[in-house]
């Protein structure tokens, strides 16, 4: 069975983002970018995969400017077979990247497809879903297990009271939770056999595909922020400050 | 406008999410209400007191009893045809079904929204609750999910909705629910808790984590909630953790125990009202934002605390 993961190239998650003085967005100027940590995560999961002999390979895709190269190259130093970059210098929305992967699944045909249950820039959480709706596939989201059987995966799901398990027929759409696994560190020997691995560009008009944007983004500002309050120096000067909130009598 | 929200239920009762959402859904216009399930009328006549809530469509039937996107999205974006809105609370289910309906309308999702500030423009956070973007869509119909914190609760009665039977769809047979876990828990849930104590990895063990903050969570009648650090290391269920990804909490107190207060932390609980930490490093960044900070080691300051209130 193919493989297709996705993955997107965000803010590295340790960076604070920092809101422009102009108001239109967040600053990516000179700041450090990596792979979505959920997405990660699927790489990872793909990858063991592979490894139990489960997928025959894994085909990892990214949408975004010429640097997503770099993602990319990340995912096949990972574990990666091969790489499908869709060239793009616009911010593609979930729908429009939902629609540019359905394209791809037509061609490539995938048993399963994988991707981060969000991205921590926009943090939208709709890719995945999007993408499973446009083909009509069975979606198993927020995993933090995934079991391949014989036509079938049976996804373990964190939810809000605790855990679901749902089997679904192949073909299907994961999305990764946290737990899913903990993703490795590539090798130094396989990053370097990583830069020799296949990595094709196309463009979403290329693939036909419409990734005009519905949302206009009119401002962007920085939240609220909280003061730092006072240090108290013992458990009943605490006690006295709950009191003083009405929590305790 | 007429607004189409997805009712949190759990097969017998409305959960507060829905309330959230609904306020939302009030600010653009009128108010009908998706309850899908199994047996669920009486969910649907308490769903019908809502205040401001017209008509409530309910779809009963067998397959709809765990509420499986693949099943529950065609039949959102059906009643679509006659609504301008589907509005669902971003919980779990929320987040798995409304961008199944978004793409089944061609329409792109509006996730997690803090305001409405027009019948097109809201804002919602990105980057972790680091910035606050402001949108408008050229979309016709709207999908839309309702951060539950950003809203008041509409009030659970002082409305008349009608009750209306609607064509529950067949099962899609791709997809099939096999069991759940569900954390049974007599606390307060996380998303509507008043006050909130809170564990990280300062703890050391899941032994440590429930021995020092269970008592304590009693004493106040709190909920419990944990770093996604905690969650890792096993101290605590996933349902737990608090944060960008897990659950996003705003209750009158947040008492935050052995937790540094990383970015991803923060998301989920900077608007709490009050924010009480206990560290034993001075410098956390969690003390950036408590309005009420301790330092000191846990092991000694948590159970004093027990004991004391």
């Amino acid at each position: 069975m193919k493989l297709l993961v996705a993955v997107k190239r965000v803010i590295d998650f340790n960076v604070k983002p920092r809101v422009k003085m102009d108001g239109s967005g967040v600053d990516l100027a000179n700041v450090k970018m990596s792979m979505n940590p959920f997405d990660e995560i699927a790489v990872e999961e793909a990858t063991r995969l592979k490894e139990k002999g489960v997928a025959t390979e894994v085909v990892a895709v990214s949408i975004g400017p010429m640097k997503a190269q770099e993602t990319l190259r990340t995912a096949l130093a990972m574990g990666a077979d091969r790489a499908i970059l869709i060239q793009t210098d616009e911010e593609v929305e979930p729908l429009g990247v939902a629609k540019i992967l359905a394209k791809i699944a037509e061609e490539e045909q995938p048993g399963m497809i994988i991707l981060g249950k969000q991205a921590i820039d926009d943090d939208s959480n709709q890719t995945g879903q999007m993408l499973a709706a446009l083909l009509g596939w069975p979606q198993g989201t927020f995993a933090s297990k995934v079991e391949v059987g014989d036509g079938s995966v049976s996804v373990e799901r964190e939810v809000d009271g605790g855990a679901e398990t749902v089997e679904l027929k192949l073909p299907a759409v994961v999305t990764t939770d946290l737990r899913l696994n903990e993703p490795r560190y590539a090798s130094l020997p396989n990053i370097m056999k990583a830069k020799s691995k296949p990595l094709a560009t196309k463009t979403p008009d290329e693939l036909g595909v419409d990734v005009a944007r519905r949302l206009e983004t009119l401002k962007v500002v920085e939240p609220a922020k909280r003061q730092a309050g006072v240090k108290v120096a013992s458990v009943d000067e605490l006690v006295g400050k709950l009191k003083a909130l009405g929590v305790v009598k | 406008m007429k607004t189409l929200v997805l009712v949190e239920h759990d097969g017998k009762a409305v959960k507060d999410a829905t309330l959230a959402a609904v306020t939302a859904a009030a600010k653009l216009g009128e108010v009908h209400l998706l309850v899908a399930g199994k047996d669920v009328g009486p969910v649907a006549e308490a769903a019908a007191k809502i205040a401001g809530v017209g008509k409530v469509h309910v779809a009963d039937a067998a397959h709809l009893e765990h509420q499986l996107a693949e099943d529950v999205a065609p039949l959102g974006a059906r009643l679509m045809a006659d609504h301008d809105a589907f509005i669902a609370p971003a919980t779990t289910t929320g987040k798995n079904v409304a961008p199944r309906v978004a793409a089944l309308l061609d329409v792109m999702q509006i996730s997690d929204i803090l305001s409405v500030e027009g019948e097109d423009t809201f804002t919602r956070p990105i980057y972790a609750g680091n910035a606050i973007s402001t949108v408008r869509t050229k979309d016709a119909k709207k999908v839309i999910t309702v951060r539950g914190t950003a809203f008041e609760k509409a009030a659970r009665d002082g409305g008349s909705g009608t009750v209306e039977a609607v064509d529950a769809g067949s099962h899609d047979a791709k997809s099939k629910f096999v069991s759940e876990a569900m954390s049974k828990s007599e606390r307060p849930e996380l998303t509507s808790a008043k006050i909130i104590v809170s564990g990280g990895r300062g703890f050391g063990s899941n032994e440590q984590f429930h021995g020092l903050l269970d008592p304590l969570a009693d004493k106040l009648g709190a909920g419990v909630g944990a770093s996604r650090a905690a969650v890792d290391a096993g101290y605590a269920p996933n349902d737990y953790q608090v944060g960008q990804t897990g659950k996003i909490v705003a209750p009158e107190i947040y008492i935050a125990i052995g937790i540094s207060g990383a970015i991803q932390h923060l998301a989920g609980m900077k608007d709490s009202k009050t924010i009480i930490a206990i560290n034993k490093d001075e410098e956390a960044p969690i003390f950036q934002v408590a309005d009420v900070g301790l330092v000191g080691d846990l092991f000694k300051i948590v159970p004093e605390l027990t004991e004391k209130l």
